[in-house]
């Protein structure tokens, strides 16, 4: 009997094998050398890596560029959750309801997020192209000032922020769709016998019960505040004067732009605290507090 | 399980929907939206279909070409990348399936010690993604030899913690009385997994699929920096070519060239629409 118990370990350790250790290679074990490498220099032609404590960390508290784009990452996420989360759960109710076109008007709202985001781009540049620009020839027709949206340090980061808001707004919606649907039909039945308006039925009934949707959207929001950076490259790359350099996108520079893989090895620990802080509400204080019935 | 969800997809309850004067406001700011998200896409249709002095003038009469999908069909290496894209979307699925049904199937189905470890030690990768590692992933494949390569792409993401979450919950829906069932008839582990586990899982494959698919379809910083050569780089590398032009920019061959990246999956989603969006959710609502 034992025999086969410990048969069914080896079997069982058989079937992980192969992905655990490419889990290994590429998910844990980077993870960990990040923090290592965090503390050594860069690796030069003549000179090998070094360890220099937290040198790397020291350079980084004194990298506006860094604050930069901790401050921009800051903004963005600000600015693409709560819009993108709000425009899905609209979405979601509209498209839940039956009208003419709905139909299309769904496939509308879903389109962004088959696309990709490096083609779309392209076409975003377009509208916020100077002077030939879609937005720039809606504004000479309305009158007004000229304006280079990508290129001035006011307006650059919030476009690029819409074009993210545009590009999840969708995605999402497809969650509360799922989760509306979900909701039994005798609860409508039950709330409108009491003479409940939409409104208050809304409110009091379905958005109780979507908020299990609501923290997965929400999660997944934030790990791609700090993920999506696509964009930046065809948009902006990060400019004008850094006014739309993201956290990820800064490291791409660092790491492959300078090639100095020490300093961006900080810069990633940084990301993954982040993440990690993420992990830990997530687990830790949301799904226990967010809890129907 | 997922019979009882698809009923209810047609069922809604008829004491919120709609009517008269309300409707007619939801119907407008319905479309008015849609119309606003699908912009980018009318825009690219009409740029790509016309040529270049109509990119930024909207005259109803201009006339029809599809000069521009040429002119980008011959300006990168087009075709080669289209066959590395599909290259590698096939590999990275393929190799998915294999190794996200073994583990998941571990994980399913049996006992052994360390297995809520070794299960967040999956999970983590659902926060920790390879996008995020990039600087130390550069540096193994290079040791590994591996750089400007195809499976170089891959490799950092067959292993997805996501796919093997998703297939567990899946084959632990699986009635024990089928597993008995083949074992009692002799089939060994891997035979119970093939004949009964996989089957059922068909629909929870298919979304996996789509999901994976339209992901590496779209996927972009990680090839960027893993590839060098026209050989080994996907369309959505190839395709900044035409955005990092010097001498102002041809916005007619980069709609064509737009467009032409994402038909394949533009087709395929207006093929498979309904398929498709209960892929999504069926992904995603665990």
């Amino acid at each position: 009997m034992g025999d086969q118990r410990i048969r069914g370990w080896i079997n069982a350790w058989l079937l992980l094998l192969p992905a655990m250790a490419l889990l290994a290679l590429f998910t844990h074990w980077p993870a960990f050398a990040t923090i290592i490498d965090s503390f050594f220099s860069t690796p030069r032609a003549r000179r090998p890596s070094v360890f220099v404590g937290p040198d790397n960390y020291q350079q980084m508290l004194a990298d506006p560029i860094f604050w930069q784009a901790l401050t921009n990452n800051f903004w963005f996420a600000i600015g693409t959750i709560p819009a993108s989360i709000a425009l899905a759960l609209l979405m979601a109710v509209w498209v839940n309801d039956r009208f003419p076109g709905r139909t299309f008007v769904r496939m509308a709202f879903f389109t962004p997020t088959v696309l990709p985001m490096i083609a779309v781009a392209n076409i975003w540049l377009f509208f916020y192209t100077p002077e030939l620009g879609l937005l720039e020839q809606i504004r000479s027709a309305l009158g007004g000032r000229a304006h280079n949206w990508l290129g001035s340090r006011d307006t650059a980061l919030a476009a690029v922020t819409i074009v993210a808001v545009w590009k999840e707004a969708g995605f999402f919606m497809i969650f509360y769709l799922a989760a509306l649907q979900a909701i039994p039909p005798n609860l409508a039945e039950a709330a409108s016998l009491e003479g409940a308006s939409r409104w208050y039925f809304f409110r009091r009934v379905q958005l109780p019960l979507l908020m299990p949707t609501t923290l997965f959207v929400l999660v997944n929001a934030v790990i791609n505040a700090f993920r999506m950076v696509d964009h930046i490259f065809v948009l902006t790359r990060g400019g004008p004067d850094n006014a739309t350099t993201l956290l990820l996108f800064h490291i791409y520079t660092v790491g492959f732009g300078f090639w100095d893989t020490g300093y961006a090895a900080a810069l990633t620990v940084v990301l993954l605290l982040a993440l990690a802080a993420l992990a830990l509400i997530q687990y830790g204080v949301l799904e226990r507090r967010i809890h129907y019935r | 399980m997922t019979t009882t969800r698809a009923s209810r997809f047609e069922q809604r309850e008829d004491q919120y929907q709609p009517r008269g004067r309300g409707l007619m406001l939801e119907t407008v700011a319905a479309w008015s939206l849609a119309l606003i998200w699908i912009a980018p896409l009318l825009y690219a249709v009409w740029a790509a279909f016309h040529p270049p002095e109509f990119s930024t003038r909207f005259a109803p009469l201009a006339p029809l070409t599809l000069d521009n999908f040429v002119r980008a069909w011959d300006a990168p290496p087009f075709a080669r990348y289209f066959l590395n894209t599909i290259l590698l979307v096939t590999l990275v699925l393929a190799s998915q399936l294999v190794l996200c049904t073994l583990a998941a199937f571990a994980f399913a189905r049996y006992e052994f010690p360390g297995r809520g470890i070794v299960f967040a030690l999956v999970l983590a990768q659902l926060m920790i993604m390879p996008d995020v590692l990039l600087v130390e992933n550069y540096r193994t494949m290079s040791n590994l030899g591996l750089v400007d390569a195809i499976p170089a792409i891959a490799l950092p993401y067959v292993a997805s913690a996501f796919g093997i979450f998703l297939l567990r919950q899946t084959f632990k829906q699986v009635p024990r009385e089928l597993d008995d069932a083949a074992r009692v008839e002799g089939a060994s582990g891997l035979q119970t997994l093939l004949k009964v586990y996989v089957p059922l899982g068909k629909p929870v494959y298919l979304a996996y699929g789509l999901v994976s698919v339209s992901y590496h379809w779209n996927n972009f910083l990680w090839p960027l920096i893993i590839t060098s050569s026209v050989e080994a780089r996907p369309l959505t590398v190839g395709l900044q070519v035409f955005s990092s032009t010097d001498q102002g920019i041809d916005w007619a061959v980069i709609c064509a060239a737009t467009l032409m990246t994402s038909a394949p999956l533009m087709l395929g989603f207006l093929l498979f629409q309904r398929q498709f969006v209960q892929s999504f959710m069926r992904a995603g609502v665990k």
